[in-house]
């Protein structure tokens, strides 16, 4: 897509994506098109063309990263980031995300943090709270975390965006953004907002605290039956 | 014990929509959890003996030993659910006190309570619960299950009874969906669904839950067609490791389901991968021995 012998350049990728090879794709597609965002879910090489951004979803990392390897989508991911498609990652995201695991090999190590996988426990540990992260919102921001992994550690070129007690709990670097929480689960948009932004697009509506017509079932409107 | 807070039960729904999309699988040794969690498995269902062989040993099918749980939650990273049986609530309760990640109400089990199920809202762990129809599934959810699947015939290796109780649900759900408001006060009482639960499904247009295919899914085909008739994902349980292949047919089985719109993917996953575990005619096994037919 780049312009060559000075002719006008292309225009500028406006869509952003959502990895589509299991986990909380819906959830993510519905907060970006309540921010008028052009969104859409991207399973097949075909489907990267013109993303300013790429969201890797919750979900099982193990799978994802299975999934990522064998259809030969991480090289794809890579080269793409490399021409300037932004990524940010949620919590398995997250872990694909990352230089470096704790005890295991990474596996796009496109941020130098380090990640501790199901650092919690099981899914009795999962829980919510709120906190506030200035960069990201002016109001806090409902946090909600399912058997979610820690960030341990951030290297250069990566700012804390959350720290809670020990752990980092989102971070970034100039191209790509991960939270080992899930805003999709939450009727807040402002990380979806945070990440429209990063990727040179203009989200609309007011800057609220939260979406008050966002309901837990929301997703479901992106998985009907009928 | 008390109930849960409704944080909670929605923090459990949202586990499983992490867990959409993907497969989970029956293991019944810390060796064959991890040749399901390197095959792309999103979550093990740890139990003693597949459903093929509770069908073919008979007798009283109860919880697994918690031991052997607990081997399998240390041998993996992804989630572990077990088992208990239809009513036990104990036994669900050492299960939470276990710490695994998912209960599963379940037929395959012999039921421990011919009337009621376990009453899941006094858990915070979450519960997933089988079902042939639409009233079904949602006096689960009525009860606090977190999660659907069909029922289809467990240990079988045969996926008409899954295909059966999905086109059920779709079927009903795109009934409540079409009719006017008038008329869902009678088909609720019917089809014996909560009325509130028939309101909500009459606006989302599909159950309020994920709903999972379950019950007799052998190949990567019948992971898709499952997936193409709108299940959110699947579980496997003797179709992986009565197969001649296991370590290779999981892996088939992971990729169909992530592509199962993709006919070129899924015939990719189907070569290659040997005898698929024998197949149960439905009509050949004894009603008293069909599993689908208990809970209510």
């Amino acid at each position: 897509m780049s312009s060559q012998n000075g002719r006008t350049a292309p225009a500028a990728d406006t869509t952003l994506g959502v990895l589509d090879l299991q986990g909380g794709v819906c959830e993510h597609l519905d907060h970006l098109r309540r921010l008028g965002i052009d969104a859409r879910a991207v399973k097949q090489p075909g489907d990267f063309g013109g993303l300013a951004g790429l969201i890797l979803p919750g979900g099982e990392s193990t799978c994802l990263a299975r999934l990522l390897k064998i259809f030969g989508l991480e090289e794809l991911i890579v080269a793409r980031f490399r021409q300037g498609m932004k990524l940010w990652g949620t919590c398995a995201g997250a872990i694909l995300l990352a230089g470096s695991l704790t005890g295991e090999a990474p596996h796009l190590g496109l941020i130098d943090i380090e990640v501790e996988r199901n650092s919690f426990g099981s899914q009795l540990d999962s829980f919510t709270c709120e906190a506030s992260v200035p960069q990201v919102s002016p109001d806090p921001v409902p946090l909600t975390f399912i058997r979610a992994p820690k960030i341990v550690r951030t290297g250069t070129g990566v700012a804390v965006l959350l720290r809670i007690g020990d752990f980092i709990a989102a971070a970034e670097s100039s191209a790509v953004l991960v939270t080992v929480f899930h805003p999709e689960l939450t009727p807040s948009l402002a990380f979806h907002r945070y990440f429209a932004r990063k990727c040179g697009l203009a989200p609309r509506g007011e800057e609220t605290a939260l979406d008050h017509s966002w309901e837990t079932t929301s997703w479901t409107r992106l998985a009907r039956i009928v | 014990m008390k109930r849960v807070d409704a944080k909670r039960y929605e923090l459990n729904v949202q586990l499983a929509q992490m867990l959409k999309g993907g497969v989970i699988m029956d293991v019944t040794t810390v060796e064959q959890a991890k040749i399901a969690e390197e095959a792309g498995a999103v979550a093990v269902m740890a139990l003693e003996r597949v459903p093929a062989d509770i069908r073919r040993d008979g007798g009283v099918a109860r919880m697994s030993d918690p031991s052997m749980i607990a081997a399998i939650k240390q041998a993996v990273t992804i989630p572990v659910m077990a088992k208990a049986r239809i009513g036990h609530f104990v036994e669900a309760q050492v299960l939470e006190a276990l710490k695994i990640d998912y209960i599963d109400e379940s037929e395959v089990l012999t039921p421990a309570d011919e009337e009621c199920h376990i009453d899941k809202t006094r858990f915070a762990i979450p519960f997933v619960c089988g079902a042939r129809n639409l009233g079904e599934a949602l006096r689960r959810v009525a009860e606090g299950a977190a999660m659907i699947r069909t029922k289809g015939e467990a240990g079988t290796g045969n996926v008409v009874e899954a295909v059966r109780h999905m086109r059920t649900m779709n079927r009903e759900i795109r009934q409540l969906a079409a009719m006017p408001l008038e008329e869902v006060t009678g088909f609720a009482k019917t089809n014996g669904i909560p009325y509130e639960l028939a309101l909500r499904v009459k606006e989302l247009g599909r159950l309020p839950v994920v709903n999972f295919a379950a019950g007799g899914i052998a190949t990567p085909a019948d992971a898709a067609l499952m997936m193409q008739l709108g299940c959110d994902g699947i579980f496997v349980g003797s179709g992986v490791f009565k197969s001649a292949t296991p370590a290779l047919r999981a892996r088939a089985i992971v990729k169909a389901t992530a592509f199962f719109n993709d006919p070129a993917k899924v015939l990719e996953a189907s070569l290659g991968l040997g005898e698929a575990m024998h197949g149960l005619e439905i009509g050949s096994i004894p009603k008293e021995q069909l599993l689908a037919g208990r809970g209510w």
